[in-house]
């Protein structure tokens, strides 16, 4: 099928490998790229600090862009929930209303895409490392995607996963971290700890945020840990 | 006096380096969680249990109206005194009026958090009446002139050692930190006071309409004490404290204590219905019930934000949220603290002053997922962030989110932001680390992520470049090498 990939400004700017990782993936299973380059952002970050009408003006074209789309492939759990739950919301009693939960419906979240629109679990990666996965919160709470990543983990050769004692929150929440950076410091300092009570090597996430927030905060403390995303283990060999 | 988000930010940022105070709240809420975890599990279904609850509060709390008059008729029946009060300030006149007619002392009181929303113990002590917190962690607070730290553990921050040292001191006890001993020097206390009391008072847990009882659950016993041996006996609630049926009960009791403090069930769980009756032998000689708005019939109003009036006050929410866990409930400087507090209090208590707290989130969404009455507490932070905004949206935040929708807007400016960002981050060692750093708040305790050499646009664009120019030969491979 022709899968339509959505890729934030974060990862592309960040974490292009993230991007790279999930093409390469969707190619060897034999689909087709669209990559509407002109879509940024989702508009989650005036949507979560209040400012709706500039959240719309944002994802008004997301809307018309991906109206027409097969499958759209979201590269981040927590701009996937914006498009999956949070849309409908948006345009509420709007003349996009059905629009929003038109795209809502084949929107997917890179893993919960391959694991079940796909069924595919097994993509012959190899990475002979000791990993804790952290679940963002959004792809976790608002998408309920417990189980894709950990399908996907399960089958990578030589990966060995060790869970958190808890799901917590990473601390990052977008602007958030830095308009109350003592609180996302202190919650980053509670997930890094249990990330490294568990002796693995690295934090695997389907959220590069997430991981931007845990490296920042392990590199500043001179902890060991070390971050990488789902998409980059899962090309590993 | 300073805005109460200065104080917020002030108090945060004092907690949060309170490593001890973080350990100590942490470890207590883990172990929380635990009990918590195993007793859901007595339920049949725990998710059927939570959805039977949140449309039993729906159906209270949409016909308020009728439920409210059904509870007082009942309750007036048996001779219980019901008064209405809109506000705080008309409910501690209603109280200071009934303590002053019966020209008593002394009042001994059981745990209450809606006598924490209207300040009434300083009301009280301001008048110069001797006024007893009765439960053990209330007791505690007071004696160390603060605010309960937590909705349902009030002096959970404080280690025994603490404790022991605050009996030794204020109660001449000489006393080791064995809880068993501590708890001993309390009840030596409090059993002198309930006897000596004029009045007693407590709050409920639940205001049960067909049978016009008020229903109270705790652990100490301290609340039967306090609601029986005083001639007269006050009882303050919000009016959202309504369920329809007395059986609704065989339902909220469990669910509260698992929620609460992760039992089973409250070691008490008592009924009220009326004061002494005819050919009784005990149980005060008057019953005053003080039913208290003070503004929730505004919330009432709210049909998007209602269902936050479900609140049972059980405080998983707060036991589960990472920000409550670092900052404690102090911070919030409200009588409702963590994220059910959040959701309120800017609608109990103005917007402006207490929007903030609706900001300070990551959105998690642990108390929406926790909440035994279902209510979508993270969904109702980014409502209460909408209004607020919409009530009044500061300058710099409407020109920056304008701003933000004309770059994201158009492609061609957003390709300047990749070599903008380079460029910024040439630059940023002159800065980083001082006050002149524009991404201090980010800076001070994390390191900054490198924008990439080549963006994963600038990749597609040559890739699809290469393409064209090698087609019609091989695909190259190794792709993510970039």
């Amino acid at each position: 099928m022709t899968v339509t990939l959505f890729i934030p400004c974060f990862v592309d700017l960040l974490y292009p490998r993230v991007a790279v990782s999930i093409v390469e993936i969707l190619e060897r299973l034999g689909h087709k790229i669209d990559f509407p380059e002109e879509l940024n952002c989702c508009g989650q970050p005036a949507f979560n600090s209040g400012y709706w009408d500039e959240a719309r003006a944002v994802a008004l074209p997301v809307l018309r862009r991906l109206k027409n789309a097969e499958a759209v492939v979201i590269a981040s759990g927590s701009c996937g929930a914006m498009q999956k739950v949070f849309y409908p919301q948006l345009f509420a009693g709007t003349k996009q209303e059905a629009e929003a939960k038109n795209l809502a419906a084949k929107c997917w979240e890179f893993s919960d895409f391959l694991a079940t629109k796909l069924g595919v679990t097994d993509l012959g990666a190899r990475f002979l490392h000791k990993v804790t996965f952290h679940d963002g919160c959004h792809g976790l709470r608002e998408l309920g995607l417990k189980k894709p990543p950990r399908a996907l983990l399960a089958k990578v050769r030589g990966l060995e996963l060790v869970e958190m004692k808890e799901e917590v929150c990473c601390g990052f929440g977008g602007a958030f971290a830095v308009k109350f950076p003592m609180i996302s410091t202190a919650m980053g300092e509670v997930k890094c700890a249990q990330a490294a009570e568990t002796g693995a090597e690295y934090i695997v996430s389907n959220d590069s945020s997430c991981l931007m927030h845990i490296q920042g905060l392990a590199d500043k403390q001179g902890m060991k840990l070390k971050v990488i995303h789902l998409a980059e283990v899962l090309t590993s060999r | 006096m300073s805005r109460p988000v200065q104080q917020f930010k002030a108090q945060a940022e004092l907690s949060t380096h309170n490593l001890r105070l973080r350990a100590t709240i942490q470890t207590a809420l883990e172990k929380y969680a635990v009990v918590r975890d195993t007793n859901r599990r007595a339920f049949q279904d725990y998710q059927a249990a939570r959805q039977a609850a949140a449309e039993i509060k729906w159906e209270a709390i949409n016909h308020l109206d009728r439920y409210l008059e059904q509870f007082v008729s009942k309750l007036e029946a048996r001779g219980t005194k019901v008064h209405w009060a809109g506000t705080g300030r008309l409910a501690r006149e209603i109280i200071l009026g009934i303590i002053r007619e019966k020209k008593a002392r002394s009042i001994i009181k059981s745990k209450t958090m809606t006598s924490e929303e209207i300040h009434l113990n300083e009301a009280l002590e301001r008048e110069g009446f001797e006024v007893v917190e009765s439960d053990l962690g209330e007791f505690i607070v007071q004696l160390n002139k603060e605010t309960p730290y937590h909705i349902v553990f009030p002096a959970m921050h404080l280690t025994r050692g603490e404790i022991k040292e605050l009996f030794n001191r204020e109660l001449a006890a000489d006393a080791s930190d064995n809880p068993e001993e501590l708890t001993r020097v309390a009840r030596r206390v409090l059993r002198k006071k309930y006897v000596g009391a004029d009045i007693g008072f407590t709050g409920a847990n639940f205001a049960v309409a067909d049978a016009g009882m008020v229903s109270i659950t705790e652990n100490e016993g301290n609340a039967r004490l306090t609601a029986a041996l005083p001639k007269t006996l006050i009882t303050l609630l919000g009016i959202e404290k309504v369920l329809p049926r007395l059986e609704d009960l065989a339902l909220f009791l469990p669910l509260l204590a698992t929620s609460g403090t992760g039992q089973p069930l409250t070691c008490y769980n008592t009924m009220y219905g009326g004061p002494r009756q005819p050919g009784e032998s005990d149980g005060p000689e008057e019953w005053h019930v003080v039913l208290l708005d003070n503004r929730r019939t505004e919330l009432l109003a709210d049909a998007e934000q209602r269902d936050s009036l479900h609140c049972i006050r059980c405080g998983a929410c707060l036991n589960v949220c990472p920000i409550f866990r670092n900052v404690g409930g102090p911070a919030y400087g409200t009588t409702y603290s963590g994220p059910v507090g959040s959701v309120i209090t800017p609608h109990l208590r103005g917007w402006q002053d207490w929007k903030h707290l609706s900001f300070s989130s990551s959105l998690c969404g642990a108390c929406t997922e926790t909440c035994p009455v279902k209510i979508d507490l993270a969904h109702h932070l980014l409502q209460n962030r909408r209004k607020a905004v919409t009530q009044k949206s500061s300058l710099a935040g409407k020109l920056g989110f304008k701003l933000f929708a004309f770059i994201f807007n158009r492609p061609r400016l957003y390709r300047r932001v990749a070599p903008l960002g380079r460029l910024g981050q040439k630059l940023h060692p002159l800065v980083k680390g001082t006050r002149l750093d524009p991404a201090y708040a980010w800076t001070k305790s994390r390191a900054t992520p490198q924008i990439a050499p080549r963006t994963f646009r600038e990749f597609w664009r040559e890739r699809n470049l290469h393409e064209i120019q090698q087609r019609p030969m091989q695909e190259t491979k190794g792709q993510n090498q970039i």
